[in-house]
């Protein structure tokens, strides 16, 4: 299962909440899924979307779900630490892990060889770790929202994308009806 | 060990409205950061780059919490990207505290390598700057902060060696 369908089964689940996406591939994605004011989209600034997650999380009592890369979070590592150390109840970090950097043409990243990133998520404090296979993912997800506890997911997905348009929104409209959307 | 400044810092924060504090240390901001544990009404979260710290800082604004960030000016290199397509790209309000290391009173001589870069760098991304170099000039922080709110940018101050060698 490639991420764009892993997405469409996540729709029911994820049009309730807040979510964070990660740039380029998934952001799009999502948007043509299912665009939502309940949804911020990064259009720039690759690996931030779990440190925007977790900054959000604390801002709010409201449930946020991320969703991260493989290759995104390799570049933010430091971020897992963050977020194992100031654990939120209502934060799931969602990394979609198929082991490539699919938004510059789906270049191998070191997860899909020797690198663990359920391993270095539990190695930097997060207690609750689940590595699972995307078909599964849609439960786990559902139940990790139904436990009031911070929870990391790696959903190991294939690698490849679907061609969707480029986000054209204006940045400021995005933030705009997102933070409406938490002040709701 | 905090000092009068350290406090009159963090008491300008406080009364700004600023509630979430993210931090890279430096010896000249270790008495802010001592206060700022002391401190209940600001939620201090450490992080482990600036980057990072300006995403923790996004993602708090758009919660609702007023963000700023603590650092050194040799790390401005690493938030280039994040202040260019993050912060100013979503117009995020984010008021930068930065140690100004390799000015006039600096020990190590490495830290005025980015010390010459670090104007030119504000500059080219069109970020307001501020510079404290004497203690008397911690009195423009509270107009500086709300300043930052109104214009919704990034907004650097520079507090340098003297500065922090003037205060008590």
């Amino acid at each position: 299962m490639i991420r764009y369908d892993l997405l469409k089964e996540l729709k029911p689940i994820l049009s309730d909440h807040l979510v964070v996406c990660n740039i380029g591939a998934p952001s799009q994605e999502l948007h043509e899924i299912d665009d939502q004011p309940s949804n911020f989209y990064m259009l720039g600034t690759m690996g931030l979307a779990s440190s925007i997650g977790l900054g959000l999380s604390i801002a709010t009592e409201k449930k946020v779900v991320v969703i991260d890369g493989d290759g995104s979070v390799l570049t933010n590592m430091g971020s897992l630490a963050t977020i194992g150390n100031n654990p939120q109840p209502n934060l799931v970090v969602l990394i979609v892990d198929n082991g490539s950097y699919g938004s510059t043409g789906d270049q191998p990243t070191y997860t899909g060889g020797r690198t663990s990133l359920a391993g270095v998520a539990e190695a930097c404090g997060c207690d609750t770790v689940i590595e699972c296979p995307a078909d599964q993912t849609p439960d786990i997800l559902r139940n990790a929202l139904a436990a009031d506890r911070m929870t990391v997911i790696i959903s190991r997905c294939d690698s490849g994308n679907r061609k969707c348009p480029v986000i054209s929104m204006n940045p400021i409209s995005i933030r705009e009806r997102f933070m409406a959307e938490v002040a709701r | 060990m905090a000092r009068e400044i350290d406090r009159q810092i963090i008491r300008d924060l406080r009364e700004n409205g600023v509630n979430f504090v993210t931090t890279v240390p430096c010896k000249q901001l270790a008495g802010l950061i001592e206060v700022l544990g002391d401190t209940d009404t600001i939620r201090h979260v450490p992080c482990t780059r600036e980057d990072e710290g300006m995403g923790l800082c996004a993602g708090a604004y758009m919660g609702g919490m007023r963000p700023l960030i603590m650092m050194q000016n040799t790390a401005l290199g690493v938030t280039l990207n994040a202040l260019a397509t993050l912060i100013q790209y979503y117009q995020i309000p984010l008021p930068m505290l930065i140690s100004y290391r390799g000015e006039v009173g600096e020990p190590v001589a490495c830290q005025v390598e980015m010390a010459l870069h670090t104007k030119a760098l504000l500059a080219q991304l069109h970020i307001p700057t501020y510079h404290f170099h004497n203690v008397a000039q911690a009195d423009e922080l509270p107009g500086i902060l709300d300043h930052c709110q109104m214009c919704r940018k990034p907004v650097a101050v520079l507090t340098d060696a003297s500065f922090w060698g003037s205060a008590t």
